[in-house]
């Protein structure tokens, strides 16, 4: 096998392994920053000594027994060093006295655990969003640096010292490597979903770039939706989130135009939508409701997204039942956003006047003096009613606030195309 | 990217036989660790071919021919549909796999990458449909 053939096996084998080999290493030692320098340990040994034996068999387990004796490594310096300074921390005081073979027990006992431990850990409260965002993708998605940096779009350095300073935080706070338990478990739980739509909304709706769609971070974000809800199968929230991901995702090949344009939703080719990510979230959303969490914040939205995934064209919609959810979303966590997006389903569900009553009474938000659906919706409203002389405004405005190129395109194509229609003024008022 | 791992089929499976008790653990274990990696997106086992037609073509005239059918070695049995980053981290999962035909089995599970949207976005294809488009919109 060439040298580059095994250096490429070996990204694929670190990509696979790499959580999995942090989770339990860091259990032994109690830091997650030790356990990832531990396992990278073991993948420079890989990189050092595969292209001359070949790749093992199992590389996996290579990898596994080569981290352990680091590991075992690592105490017997620890424990020198402890015994100069003379101070012994507690916890690892136990550590301390950990043969080879409590080391192995330990590490082959049930991973999934230690990867929940892990997941925990990555999302804690210490850390600010971005760290945890980087943290995850970096140890649970088993992401390189560099790729975290191309997604988000920033360079390397800032992703590398990101990461280097939230394992310091967390060393520093001497954040212990647990998950919650029971009723603490479900509270911590929305911080940990909230970092992965995070992820999968920064690939979704790009903020920033030429394209619209990142569909590799939304890929990155979805599996580690999974893994949570594989490691957590008894909360709701997290079937709920894994939903609205799929469902979502679903939508990839309609949402962008032969010319790389984004298609909003009711204008997509839902021939195009992927069958098989609806009915894996549809099947995720099954597993919320049958679990009592119907009315979660995600599984409302994932309900949200199913009527769409549901409705065979775009007219067949059940924009009643859109509107019912969206009133308990915004009771359940209310938002400008949500209202938002609950006057664009009261639009539809009852006419633009209905939809209107509801922007208007947000005009006064000031989380949404600049989020540029904000116009934009205003904008579709008052072009449905005519009124396509104030329309216009409000998408120009919008193309003001979107930072991705080609938002702005279409929104000042929209623009164009109401001051056409006000001139000529052809298009007769809808009303409610 | 997505691939798709495809299992052959054997005389046994061709005859019908499901594999014993001990595969179709390894396989339920091997599909879990898919499904707990977050990448397996779906997987499913065939019937054997006697159950199965083929429609055969010939210019513009189609004949169907009932199953079985010979070569089991090349027929599909089964296959996962998985989503990782590249062939060679897909050729580590397959690499996982126990061994479809049993512990002695001689055989390979094929992998194939998918065609994504990117693969349509740039050169020929995108090239090719917006002439298309711009026709109809003359026509």
């Amino acid at each position: 096998m060439a040298e580059q053939d095994v250096k490429r096996t070996i990204d694929a084998v670190w990509r696979i392994e790499s959580a999995r080999l942090i989770a339990g290493l860091a259990r032994i030692v109690r830091d997650v920053g030790v356990a990832e320098e531990l396992a990278q340990d073991a993948l420079v040994a890989a990189l050092e000594q595969w292209p001359n034996s070949g790749v093992p068999d199992n590389p996996g387990a290579w990898l596994m027994t080569t981290a352990k004796h680091r590991a075992i490594d690592h105490f017997r310096r620890t424990k020198r060093l402890d015994g100069k300074l003379g101070e012994l921390a507690t916890d690892a005081e136990s550590a301390h006295t950990n043969t080879a073979e409590n080391v192995d027990a330990k590490l082959d006992d049930d991973i999934g655990d230690d990867m929940l431990r892990l997941v925990f850990v990555a999302c804690h409260p210490v850390l600010s969003v971005d760290a945890r965002v980087a943290l995850n993708l970096r140890l649970v998605g088993g992401l390189t640096t560099e790729e975290i940096a191309r997604a988000f779009l920033v360079p390397e350095p800032t992703i590398a010292q990101r990461i280097v300073r939230a394992k310091r935080t967390l060393a520093e706070a001497r954040v212990p490597f647990e998950a919650p338990r029971g009723p603490e478990l479900t509270a911590r739980l929305p911080a940990v979903l909230e970092v992965i739509y995070l992820i999968f909304n920064e690939g979704y709706a790009a903020t920033a770039g030429d394209d619209i769609l990142r569909p590799e971070l939304c890929q990155d974000a979805l599996r580690l939706g999974r893994i949570v809800a594989e490691l957590i199968p008894q909360e709701s929230e997290a079937h709920g989130l894994a939903a609205l991901m799929e469902i979502q995702a679903s939508r990839f090949k309609a949402r962008i135009g032969s010319t790389g344009e984004p298609v909003l939703l009711l204008d997509q080719d839902r021939s195009r939508w992927d069958r098989l990510l609806i009915r894996r979230g549809l099947a995720a959303l099954t597993r919320a409701e049958k679990l009592g969490g119907a009315f979660g914040p995600y599984a409302l939205q994932a309900a949200i997204a199913a009527c769409h995934a549901r409705a065979a064209s775009a007219d067949l919609t059940d924009w009643r039942r859109i509107v019912a959810l969206y009133d308990a979303l915004s009771q359940l966590s209310p938002s400008p956003v949500v209202e938002l997006n609950r006057a664009v389903a009261m639009g539809m569900a009852f006419g633009p006047n209905a939809g209107l009553a509801i922007v208007d009474a947000l005009s006064g938000e000031r989380t949404l003096a600049t989020y540029h659906l904000f116009p934009s919706v205003r904008g579709h409203l008052l072009s449905k009613l005519g009124r396509f002389d104030e329309a216009r405004v409000e998408y120009a405005r919008a193309a003001s606030l979107t930072k991705n190129k080609r938002e702005r395109d279409q929104l000042l194509k929209r623009a164009a195309e109401c001051a056409r229609s006000g001139t000529s003024g052809s298009i007769p008022r809808t009303s409610a | 990217m997505r691939f798709m791992m495809i299992v052959k089929a054997s005389e046994e499976s061709e005859k019908g036989v499901l594999p014993p008790d001990e595969l179709f653990a390894e396989m339920d274990a091997y599909n879990k660790e898919l499904a707990k990696a977050g990448i397996l997106l779906d997987a499913d086992g065939l019937r054997p071919t006697s159950d199965g037609v083929r429609i055969q073509y010939n210019g513009s005239k189609r004949t169907v021919v009932d199953g079985p059918f010979a070569e089991s070695k090349e027929l599909i049995a089964g296959f996962w549909l998985i989503q990782a980053k590249s062939l060679d981290e897909a050729i580590e999962w397959a690499k996982k796999a126990p061994n479809p035909h049993g512990p002695n089995g001689v055989t390979n599970i094929e992998v194939r990458r998918l065609f994504e949207a990117e693969d349509f976005t740039k050169g020929d294809a995108v090239d090719r449909k917006r002439q298309l488009q711009e026709q109809s919109k003359q026509n």
